[in-house]
């Protein structure tokens, strides 16, 4: 690990001011953060400790039925609060299908956003990546491949995004409070997450000193909390990466789909909302036929990148599970396998 | 530049200037410590063997910045005992044979205290199973790992506090 400045701000405004200065990082639990400095993937000069900044950790329910949760709130808090959980279920069920108990209680909210990928050469400085060192090549176009992205890639990074949060949150239309040097903006978090084009380095919209404070839940997501799941496939039961995941949630009504909610994990640099999916839903009786066509759509613009063409058989069966389990209704306990397909508790008994 | 920070360890307040601001808090208890029980696996979050209490809540010291701890309680496998009194977790893993080799007990037993200290499995095997899943352990003990948690898990819910007394510690074994 390099040498680095330590730095720990009284204030988001002196917060940002040290982390504008090139070479600074930001320090939140350091779950993924220290992890790549060990390997020398990561060399910040600076790190900028913002787990002690006034404000960050609050989880509010706001007036309208939407919530606000501070960047520094730590997943598994999030997860366990009692509200939260009962509004936005597949968000719940999201955080706690990821990771270990001991890192969902020190990852923050803020790091799970902006973790990086799992992509075995880009934690290897002896490799080629693009994405770590911009020019050098990408050893994993001719290398271990089998798990990389479908859809939205490029020649130059074929990388997913590993988080499982942030599925839930890009299929309910979650938005991002950002704060920085030339002040506070707002987007979509649809829109945070950047795929890689010809520029795999940027991997998302922050400028350099920008800190994600907050996210917010809007209230029209709480109107799915009856119809909501995640399911996550992974290669061993728990403790492990998705291969590919999806979120789905429903509005259901006189036996039709009013609403439909679908993203998924493991397929692309960034949480892939699959709208043309959803589109197909509405009106539609929730049954199986509709949610294979559903599946279709989602990836009909997905290709290979690698040793990795079963992962789009293997979407689109995810895809149709996810919709049945949420179909069959959200379980009234969190499944004792969250976001497991072969839990013997799984709460979706409508699921052959 | 040398920073420094206090933490109350196992119930003793320490104030310890940090030289090396790259000092996680698994280094910090090893080797400025000498609390070699916290074990060194993976060091990279992959394993559980560094599991510690920190303020009360099970986490990897491998991936824990020292210097961002400042003001923190920590809990290690040193700890825990009261004297000659084993925890009952500790008591229920010796009762079950909840290891072989030993490498990454501490750890399991550090995380099935915070595990018992969250309060959601109740006596749900899959969801011990689940809870447990940040710790790894080579020689495969981990049947009685989860025995080891249960058996634990219904010894407090009985007495509703943990068992220390001589009594307690017959009545497991
Ligand atoms: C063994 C292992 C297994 C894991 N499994 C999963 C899994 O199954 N699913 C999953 O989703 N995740 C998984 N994770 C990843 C884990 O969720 C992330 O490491 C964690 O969420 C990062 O949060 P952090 O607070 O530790 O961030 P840090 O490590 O402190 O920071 C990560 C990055 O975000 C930046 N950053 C942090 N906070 C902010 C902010 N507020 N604004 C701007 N930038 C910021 C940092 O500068 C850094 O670049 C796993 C991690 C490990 C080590
Ligand atoms: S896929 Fe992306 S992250 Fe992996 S080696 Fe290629 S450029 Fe680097
Ligand atoms: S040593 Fe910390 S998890 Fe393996
Ligand atoms: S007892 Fe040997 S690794 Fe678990």
């Amino acid at each position: 690990m390099n040498l680095f400045d330590y730095v720990r701000p009284a204030s988001v405004a002196e917060a940002v001011a040290a982390a504008t200065e090139p070479g600074a990082a930001y320090l939140a639990a350091g779950t993924n953060l220290l992890d790549l400095m060990k390997l020398g993937a990561a060399r910040p000069q600076r790190l900028v400790d913002i787990t002690r900044l006034p404000g960050l950790d609050t989880i509010e329910a706001l007036e309208d039925g939407g919530y606000r949760v501070g960047a520094m709130v730590r997943n598994a808090d999030l997860a366990r609060h009692p509200g939260f959980a009962a509004a936005f279920p597949a968000v719940a069920e999201a955080l706690l299908s990821g990771a270990s108990a001991q890192l969902r209680n020190m990852a923050t909210v803020g790091g799970n956003l902006m973790q990086q990928t799992r992509c075995a050469y880009f934690h290897d400085t002896a490799a080629a990546c693009n994405r770590r060192a911009p020019g050098t090549g990408c050893d994993a176009a001719g290398g271990e491949n089998r798990t990389h992205a479908v859809l939205g890639w490029s020649p130059s990074c074929i990388a997913t995004h590993p988080s499982d949060f942030c599925v839930a949150l890009a299929a309910l239309d979650a938005m991002v409070e950002i704060e920085g040097p030339f002040g506070r903006r707002k987007l979509a978090l649809e829109e945070f997450h950047l795929l890689p084009g010809t520029t795999p380095e940027r991997t998302t919209v922050l400028a350099p000193g920008e800190m994600v404070t907050a996210l917010l839940l809007p209230p029209a997501a709480a109107g799915f909390r009856a119809n909501a799941r995640y399911l996550k496939l992974r290669e061993r039961t728990s403790f492990a990466f998705a291969l590919v995941s999806a979120a789905a949630a429903l509005q259901l009504s006189g036996g039709r789909i009013t609403a439909a909610r679908i993203a998924m994990g493991g397929v692309a640099a960034k949480p892939w909302r699959a709208r043309a999916a959803e589109e197909v839903l509405e009106g539609e009786a929730p049954e199986r036929a509709a949610f294979e066509r559903a599946a279709e759509a989602a990836l009909s613009e997905a290709a290979p990148s690698g040793d990795n063409a079963f992962k789009i058989a293997l979407a689109k069966r995810v895809v149709t599970r996810a919709l049945s389990m949420a179909a069959a209704g959200t379980p009234a306990r969190m499944p004792a396998l969250p976001g497991s397909a072969f839990a013997t508790d799984n709460g979706s008994s409508a699921d052959e | 530049m040398t920073l420094s920070i206090s933490l109350t360890v196992n119930g003793v307040r320490q104030d310890l200037a940090i030289d090396d601001p790259r000092v996680t808090l698994l280094d910090l208890l090893r080797d400025r410590l000498t609390l070699t029980g916290t074990k060194k696996g993976c060091d990279r979050g992959q394993c559980g063997a560094c599991t510690v209490l920190v303020d009360g809540r099970r986490v990897n010291s491998c991936l824990s910045l020292a210097l961002s701890l400042d003001g923190a309680e920590v809990l290690t496998i040193e700890g825990l005992a009261k004297g000659d009194a084993l925890d009952p977790v500790q008591q229920a893993f010796i009762a079950h044979d909840g290891f072989q080799c030993g490498f990454c007990t501490p750890g399991q037993i550090m995380s099935a205290v915070g595990l018992l200290n969250e309060g959601e499995t109740g006596d749900d095997p899959e969801r011990i199973r689940e809870g447990m899943s940040g710790n790894l352990c080579r020689c495969g003990a981990y049947a009685g790992i989860a025995e080891a948690v249960s058996t634990a898990r219904r010894l407090r819910d009985e007495t509703a506090r943990p068992l220390r007394d001589e009594d307690e510690t017959r009545r497991i074994a």
